[in-house]
């Protein structure tokens, strides 16, 4: 029994870094309805420098996450000018944009070749104190624990100021319909960038964490996840918060799972995935999708 | 979605350098009498360049070595490195355009097994001698009688090392932990588990991870349960150090020790893991406290050339430069390639940073192994 309810500890850590990069894509995707599949480059990109940051200046590694975390959303501006913002007027925009943020990705992730080369990199041992706790049979560190409550802290801010903030109302009645909004007088263009800058910070964030968790950060880290932030989004919900959390915490749990169960992680996707289908048959919209109604 | 597109690009890179590699566009002048121009495919990037990187080294080293005292009448080498990425593909590509437009007169090399089973069937298709040199997964020289190795394979090596950790530790009960896509680690687990059972030593379980794999927690968590006596893995380096590092977070103490293969044996393990890797141990092929003066000679050199200590795979790298003089000095030229074949299957008893090196009649290394263990931060040769 102990051994069941530590593999859903392990499946809830890596379940809330999913969450966390899974929020990026739905947020843009409630307000503008674009995928924006450079998501995955921005995950590698914020974990990597935050380690370049720290190897290189010394800084403590709270400040490399926070420094980091705003390079990322800083490239999320840089995303949306470049591979989104030219071809808003465009009538196939949607379908053009997905095309152009897939070149955003591979340019971003060339860019993380050259500079760091496609090696494995690591955080120093011993950067940060690990705490190991053990209570009866169960092992949780205090790394474990701080990035679940920086990854839920963060959920939880945003869900707040999407609700309560001048911004994340205005962020709402984009998504809810761009010429009101403008009539309305919200700076529409103003305020996607807004969105893609907070996206693309948390994506940032959400690849620090892993790169922290895990000490193994590489150009092709995004590649692991990019699919999974997929599946984790249309398994919540498309564009629903919420759904996001609770598809990124399912989505990791049902890995370790799989895992746990088979003793193979061949096996891990396609499980993963054949639970996907199984709830696309049964619940179309997601497991918190409320049909057309988006909510970001 | 970046991984199909990744995938299309790499696709067309690879169809068009075969095109250039076929045709011999770019092909470089033959060397000059008494030159020797040998094709190093190694790992630089992916998932291997921890090895590749300290083959180079090793081989660079014998290189400036030999030329350096090649004077007027003896054989110099020309190198021509080339990085296989780590990748089957690559690594085709790469053997491909040493063969038909560098026209080397020998390859050595690819780093990963893997690589191997596929490369090396190109080059003995066109009567090109290769030497693995760390090569260790079964059925590799089988390829065909052009395909060497001076690297031990796990067979020559992992039996040795059950029997001492069981006669150090004295373990009856253990884990076993490989990755089940890759030949060298699903290699390394047959060879495990066959010594395993010829020890008497009881299996509690079978877990798998595949390449890329970051996280083990799942896989560790069972293992836990099961109160080991020892971990057994079959893991590369990058993998290893994860699964070493999560091991111990996770409460499988140091006290409980972790045997690996020959993919433990890397100086990155320990940087890349820290204090989690103490009590690991790994059967290795080459020892690098030996007293053979050559061996004293080529750890100091390599260690004032480079500013950190040599590992077992920059040795075999520099032992497989050496052998190669020593054949192509017997088959009398520098580019018959058929010749330098029969030359290299008539190295016996050579004197090397491995020991005393000969290959068998199956072309495979034939030289002395040691167990290592970690010990304060350290690779400790266990002495029986």
């Amino acid at each position: 029994m102990s051994v069941f309810i530590q593999q859903l500890i392990n499946g809830f850590f890596i379940g809330s870094v999913y969450g966390l990069f899974a929020i990026g894509y739905t947020l843009v995707f409630g307000v503008l309805d674009i995928l924006n599949l450079a998501h995955a480059a921005i995950f590698t990109l914020g974990g990597l420098s935050a380690l370049w940051l720290t190897r290189t200046t010394g800084l403590p590694v709270w400040a490399s996450f926070c420094l980091a975390t705003l390079f990322s959303g800083l490239l999320g501006l840089v995303l949306y000018r470049v591979a989104f913002a030219p071809l808003r007027r465009r009538a196939d925009s949607n379908l053009s944009g997905l095309i152009s943020s897939i070149a955003m990705a591979i340019i971003f992730e060339a860019g993380a070749f050259e500079i760091f080369g496609a090696r494995t990199v690591r955080f120093p041992q011993g950067m940060f104190a690990v705490r190991v706790y053990h209570f009866d049979s169960l092992t949780f560190t205090s790394l474990q624990l701080e990035i679940v409550a920086i990854a839920l802290g963060l959920m939880v801010v945003l869900s707040l100021c999407l609700k309560h903030s001048r911004t994340g109302k205005a962020m709402r009645a984009v998504a809810e319909s761009e010429t009101t909004a403008r009539l309305l007088g919200i700076p529409v263009e103003r305020i996607i960038s807004e969105t893609f800058f907070v996206s693309s910070a948390l994506g940032g964030a959400a690849g620090i964490l892993f790169g922290l968790y895990f000490n193994a950060l590489g150009p092709d880290m995004g590649r692991s996840i990019e699919l999974k932030g997929l599946a984790v989004i249309i398994l919540g919900g498309m564009g629903s918060i919420p759904g996001a959390i609770l598809g990124g915490i399912a989505f990791g749990m049902s890995e370790v799972l799989t895992v746990a169960l088979t003793g193979m992680s061949s096996l891990r996707d396609a499980v993963a995935f054949s639970v996907l289908l199984l709830i696309l048959i049964l619940k179309p919209s997601g497991l918190l999708g409320r049909g057309r109604i988006r909510q970001a | 979605m970046g991984m199909s597109v990744g995938n299309v690009a790499r696709k067309t890179a690879v169809v068009a350098a075969l095109a250039l590699g076929l045709t011999g566009i770019g092909s470089k002048a033959q060397a000059a009498p008494g030159e020797a121009k040998i094709g190093f495919a190694l790992s630089m990037t992916g998932a291997a360049a921890a090895y590749g990187e300290t083959q180079k080294n090793g081989a660079l080293l014998a290189i400036d070595e030999i030329n350096a005292r090649a004077g007027k009448n003896g054989i110099r080498i020309v190198p021509v490195f080339e990085d296989d990425a780590s990748q089957p593909q690559q690594g085709v590509n790469v053997f491909n355009r040493l063969i038909f437009a560098d026209k080397v007169v020998m390859i050595i090399g690819p780093t990963l097994s893997n690589t191997a089973q596929v490369a090396d069937r190109i080059a003995q298709k066109a009567g090109v001698p290769v030497v693995g040199i760390s090569n260790t997964a079964r059925g590799i020289t089988d390829i065909g009688d052009y395909i060497f190795r001076d690297s031990l394979t796990e067979m020559q090596v992992i039996p040795d090392t059950i029997r001492v950790v069981e006669k150090k530790t004295g373990m009856k009960k253990v884990a076993l932990l490989y990755g089940n896509d890759d030949a060298f680690t699903k290699s390394g687990y047959d060879v495990f588990k066959k010594a395993l059972e010829d020890s008497h030593i009881k299996i509690l379980t079978e877990q798998s991870f595949s390449k890329g794999d970051r996280d083990f927690s799942a896989q560790l968590t069972e293992i836990r349960a099961l109160k080991p006596d020892a971990l057994v893995v079959s893991a590369l380096v990058e993998e290893g150090s994860g699964i070493v590092s999560q091991a111990r977070r996770l409460g499988i103490g140091t006290n409980v020790p972790i045997i690996g293969g020959n993919g433990f044996n890397s100086p990155s393990l320990i940087k890349n893991s820290g204090k989690a890797s103490e009590n690991v141990f790994v059967g290795a092929a080459w020892n690098e406290s030996s007293s053979n003066p050559l061996n004293v000679d080529f750890v100091k050199a390599y260690t004032a050339k480079f500013g950190s200590a040599p590992d077992q795979f920059a040795a075999q790298a520099y032992a497989a430069v050496h052998i190669a003089v020593d054949a192509l000095k017997r088959a009398g030229s520098t580019d018959n390639r058929k010749a330098l074949r029969d030359a290299l299957t008539r190295v016996q008893g050579l004197d090397t940073v491995l020991g005393k090196f000969s290959f068998t009649k199956g072309r495979d290394a034939d030289c002395t192994p040691v167990v290592e263990m970690v010990m304060g931060g350290k690779f400790m040769v266990l002495s029986e």
